[in-house]
């Protein structure tokens, strides 16, 4: 039995440990914010902060998160104020935006560590996270002016 | 674009007349003293100085399957309540266009309505009442900007005429105005007397809708939300807070969720499997063979295969991997990449089906002072969309109800009532948001499989989740293709001779017995309609047979046609001697409208589906995205070693598009773009924050497919699986900042597509900048990540 703080409601879970956390949010906890683009990791859209970092949680299983703080794009903040959701909506950054929880979990985490990104630190930190659409000056753009409000 | 190519499939299938789209638009016979309509109102027309009549133009919508339903109708597409809360119906599918926003957003404010009380609801798939819902082929804007003013026009008249008959007054003196109509005095100045459209709205949905000629619209002058870019897309905040709806988060009571093990060949059938160790997989609940679709032409039938359900996706999806399959042998495991672009290059270095011909080639080739040929090859490409497909089905008896993000709501639901054998009315496709689809998601065998899967389990709802891998293997791939350019100079150095000859599978494959020709879809793509001022001029198509499921993606053959096209003339202006930019503008010669006739292009010429007359080719705008482009982006001006400015232009979609690439090749030869700049002529627009997004956003993908997308074949089976092995740009390494210029129309320049022609200028313009910086010319797409 796994014990795990999802956006600040503890839950518990005893089916299989090895559960990657993707599912365990979208098919059991019914949190579809997270999303599945890849399985591997490879593409970010499944991003989610594990004790504050951004972990991708398709890779990431219940057995690793147990005891653990989870906060999903659902749970970011209450009322999508968040200043990365904020600058996310002031320069329009979302094409079809299946993409931008998983983008807005990673920006939010590295502002959360650095709130004065270099350019070098931005493409670093988000490059993992693809978006096919290719909204990625505004993503960079974006980050830029959120580093003011974090 | 699909159930349209079905048509156009059958079209050539019983090798008809010439697919010449005669626009027998309905609104042409609403015209004038005809009343053809039998309900002209009654009403006189508003004394609205500043609207005017705008001139119907007929576009390639009328003759898409179901034409444009009742899109002009004002009952079908808006509702207005007490409270004056406005709904207006999005019958288009929002993929990250903006379409869900746009064309609602041209509607309202047409009749006036105040945005922050509009809200959107999507339409499900429906076609005879809506009209034709294939989202994809560059057309929403371009089909339904009209038919959507028409009924934001005809809405706010209604208004106005229930004001009147309220106030007892001349329907003249009532003027819509922010979500009101207000009463004018004889000087037509506002009393201040006013009325909400909440407290009209019952009187004026009984009246009956304005006849066409007597509607009149509004200036551009005039335009409170069009044109202005300040319109936020309706689902922004519910992206940014992950609550808006994706195909797979759609969750019924009891739903169960299912993969499918599909065959890695296409073709290829089970010949036996062992699902003994996957049923014994916790949380497994079935698992049983899917039949595929196997004649030919498959068009979107299921390939087939066995179908693993289980009470959640990851149980299903490692479940799937414990499955032991044998495959029966297919003839497509013949497929492989290498041997095929040999054989395409073959196939290219002899003549072919001519398909345009004008002057005589063989004669200026023969008489050239000198001579150029290049062969341009481009890998198949895979969507990849970021939302994986998936699809939600509830097969209950004779009643069924699919939730999918698809691209052609309508299409798929005659495709799955006829597999489910039940009548299209028992059947309803409702539409979630896309996470992207680039064509990929205008073919449903995936919904088809969720119904199938549904149905066997007797009614229990299904969640049908492609993975990533299955979303990369088994796709309908972009054609691979060799595009091969020879040109004859003369002896003042001009373009006496052109001949251009493609070889590709074809998407008609896919719809009808494959002979190895394109069809006049893929001729229309930037190939027998090349717009310069070349005498001699012939078009070729050579024989290459499909061995996998060709489908379109984003800009279809206009992608390798602009990358060969543009790239050769970059070369031709090099080995000259010339200037690339002065060069291409010669080759586009004089300001000229192109007769297609007088140029030999062939009688069933293909222009995007609309009539020539409503979007004829003007070398003139042509020429000033060019200018307009190399201006903005510095042309000429001396850069440090390793950089250089690429420039390509092309025109689709009756769209105008030149862009202009600066790229950095850095020591170890990798390429970076530190800019970009596209300049776009798309006629009339509406929402140019979005044309915006999507030009960008063709800069990155156009970097993708230029740079690392590629799919590839070894005996049949695709060498790709996830985005580790199919490569796209990220945030690493991207084109840095994007300028978008937008041509302001002109009177007459009608809508043009604009999501997919910001792309196919985009590879060759990093190409030629390529060259320019480092002397190598690539002409191959994928080139890879560096300069070798």
């Amino acid at each position: 039995m796994a014990t795990i703080t999802v956006n600040g409601e503890s839950r518990t879970f005893d089916g299989d440990p090895g559960t990657p956390l993707l599912w365990y949010l979208r098919d059991i906890a019914g949190l579809t914010g997270t999303k599945y683009g890849c399985g591997q990791g490879v593409c970010g859209a499944c991003t989610i902060h594990l004790d504050g970092a951004a972990v991708r949680s398709c890779m990431t299983t219940v057995e690793m998160a147990n005891g653990k703080t989870i906060t999903t794009i659902e749970g970011l903040s209450l009322d999508g104020e968040h200043p990365v959701q904020k600058a996310w909506r002031e320069l329009s950054v979302p094409q079809c935006g299946f993409c931008q929880a998983g983008q807005i979990m990673q920006a939010a985490s590295l502002l959360a560590k650095n709130n004065a990104p270099s350019d070098t630190d931005i493409a670093e930190d988000m490059s993992g996270n693809l978006c096919r659409c290719g909204c990625y000056q505004r993503i960079h753009a974006a980050i830029r002016l959120a580093a003011g409000g974090v | 674009m699909l159930h349209y190519l079905k048509q156009e499939a059958q079209k050539a299938e019983r090798k008809a007349a010439p697919v010449v789209i005669e626009n027998v638009s309905r609104r042409k016979f609403l015209g004038g003293a005809v009343a053809a309509s039998g309900f002209v109102l009654a009403v006189r027309i508003p004394d609205a100085a500043a609207l005017e009549p705008l001139t119907p133009y007929p576009t390639g919508g009328a003759s898409m399957p179901h034409g444009y339903g009742n899109a002009s109708d004002p009952h079908v597409f808006v509702s207005i309540k007490p409270d004056g809360a406005v709904t207006i119906l999005a019958h288009r599918s929002e993929m990250g266009t903006g379409v869900r926003t746009s064309l609602p957003m041209v509607l309202a404010d047409e009749m006036e309505a105040d945005w922050s009380r509009v809200s959107i609801q999507q339409a499900v798939g429906d076609e005879p009442l809506y009209g034709n819902q294939d989202t994809d082929g560059s057309r929403s804007m371009r089909h339904y900007i009209q038919p959507m003013r028409e009924c934001g026009a005809a809405m706010r008249q209604m208004l106005e005429t229930a004001a009147a008959a309220k106030w007892g007054v001349d329907v003249a003196l009532c003027r819509a105005k922010a979500h009101h109509v207000v009463l004018l005095d004889a000087e037509k100045n506002d009393t201040g007397k006013k009325l909400g459209f909440g407290e009209l709205a019952e009187a004026a949905m009984a009246l009956p809708v304005p006849a066409r000629d007597t509607l009149l619209f509004k200036t551009p002058a005039e335009f409170n939300y069009m044109r202005k870019g300040e319109t936020k897309i309706t689902d922004l905040r519910n992206i940014t807070m992950g609550k808006a709806v994706y195909g797979a988060d759609v969750r019924l009571p009891g739903m169960k969720f299912a993969v499918i093990a599909r065959p890695s060949v296409l073709g290829s059938k089970v010949k036996s499997f062992d699902a003994t160790e996957a049923k014994k997989m916790a949380g497994v609940e079935d698992i049983f063979e899917m039949e595929g679709v196997h004649e030919v032409p498959r068009k979107f039938g299921q390939l087939g295969g066995v179908v693993v359900v289980a009470n959640t996706t990851y149980a299903a999806i490692i479940a799937r991997e414990s499955l032991v399959i044998e495959w029966e042998q297919s003839p497509n495991a013949s497929y492989n990449t290498d041997a095929y672009f040999k054989e395409m290059s073959k196939t290219a270095a002899e003549p072919g089906k001519v398909i345009r011909n004008q002057g005589d080639f063989d004669a200026a080739w023969k008489g050239a002072k000198s001579t150029f040929t290049g062969e341009y090859h481009m890998q198949h490409l895979s969507q990849a969309a970021m939302e994986p497909l998936c699809c939600v089905a509830r097969v209950d008896g004779d009643k069924a109800e699919l939730w999918a993000p698809v691209q052609s709501p309508y299409g798929a639901r005659e495709d799955i009532a006829k597999a489910l054998g039940l009548p299209i009315e028992n059947v309803t496709v409702h539409v979630t948001l896309l996470g992207g689809g680039f064509g990929r998601k205008s073919k449903w065998d995936f919904m088809i499989e969720a119904a199938l899967v549904s149905k066997k389990l007797g009614g229990t709802p299904v969640l049908l989740q492609w993975t990533r891998e299955d979303d990369i293997r088994h796709g309908f791939y972009h054609t691979t293709s060799v595009e091969r350019i020879d040109m004859a100079f003369d002896d003042a150095g001009k373009v006496a001779g052109w001949r251009h000859r493609t070889v590709a599978p074809s998407i008609l494959s896919t719809f009808a017995p494959d002979s190895g020709y394109q069809f006049p879809i893929e001729y229309g793509m930037g190939f027998v309609n090349l717009p310069y001022d070349i005498p001699n001029l012939r078009c070729e198509n050579g024989q290459a047979l499909a061995h996998t499921r060709i489908g379109w993606y984003r800009s279809v053959s206009n992608i390798p046609r602009a990358f060969a096209v543009q790239s050769a003339v970059a070369e031709a202006a090099h080995m000259l001697g010339k200037d690339h930019k002065e060069f291409l503008l010669e080759l586009i010669g004089p300001d000229r409208t192109l007769d297609p006739k007088a140029l030999g292009f062939p009688e069933d010429f293909w222009h995007y589906g609309d009539p020539y007359e409503s979007f004829p080719i003007e070398t003139a705008r042509l020429k000033h995205v060019v200018n307009l482009a190399t201006e903005k982006a510095g042309w000429g001006k001396p850069l440090p070693k390793g950089q250089a400015l690429g420039l390509a232009a092309h025109l689709a979609w009756h769209n105008y598009v030149a862009t202009v690439v600066h790229v950095d090749v850095k020591e170890d030869g990798t390429i970076t773009v530190p800019h970009a700049v596209t300049v776009m002529d798309c006629g009339f627009y509406v929402n140019p924050e979005r044309i915006r997004s999507q030009v960008e956003g063709a800069a990155v993908m156009g970097m993708s497919q230029a740079l690392y997308s590629g799919i590839t074949f070894k005996d049949g089976a695709v060498e790709q699986s996830n985005f580790f092995d199919y490569n796209i740009a990220t945030m690493a390494n991207f084109p840095k900042i994007v300028d978008v210029h937008i041509v302001e129309p002109q009177p007459g320049r009608n809508a043009a597509g604009v999501g997919e022609p910001g792309l196919p200028p985009f590879a060759p313009a990093l190409a030629n900048a390529v060259f320019a910086a480092t002397g190598k010319r690539v002409r191959r797409m994928p080139m890879g990540a560096k300069v070798a």
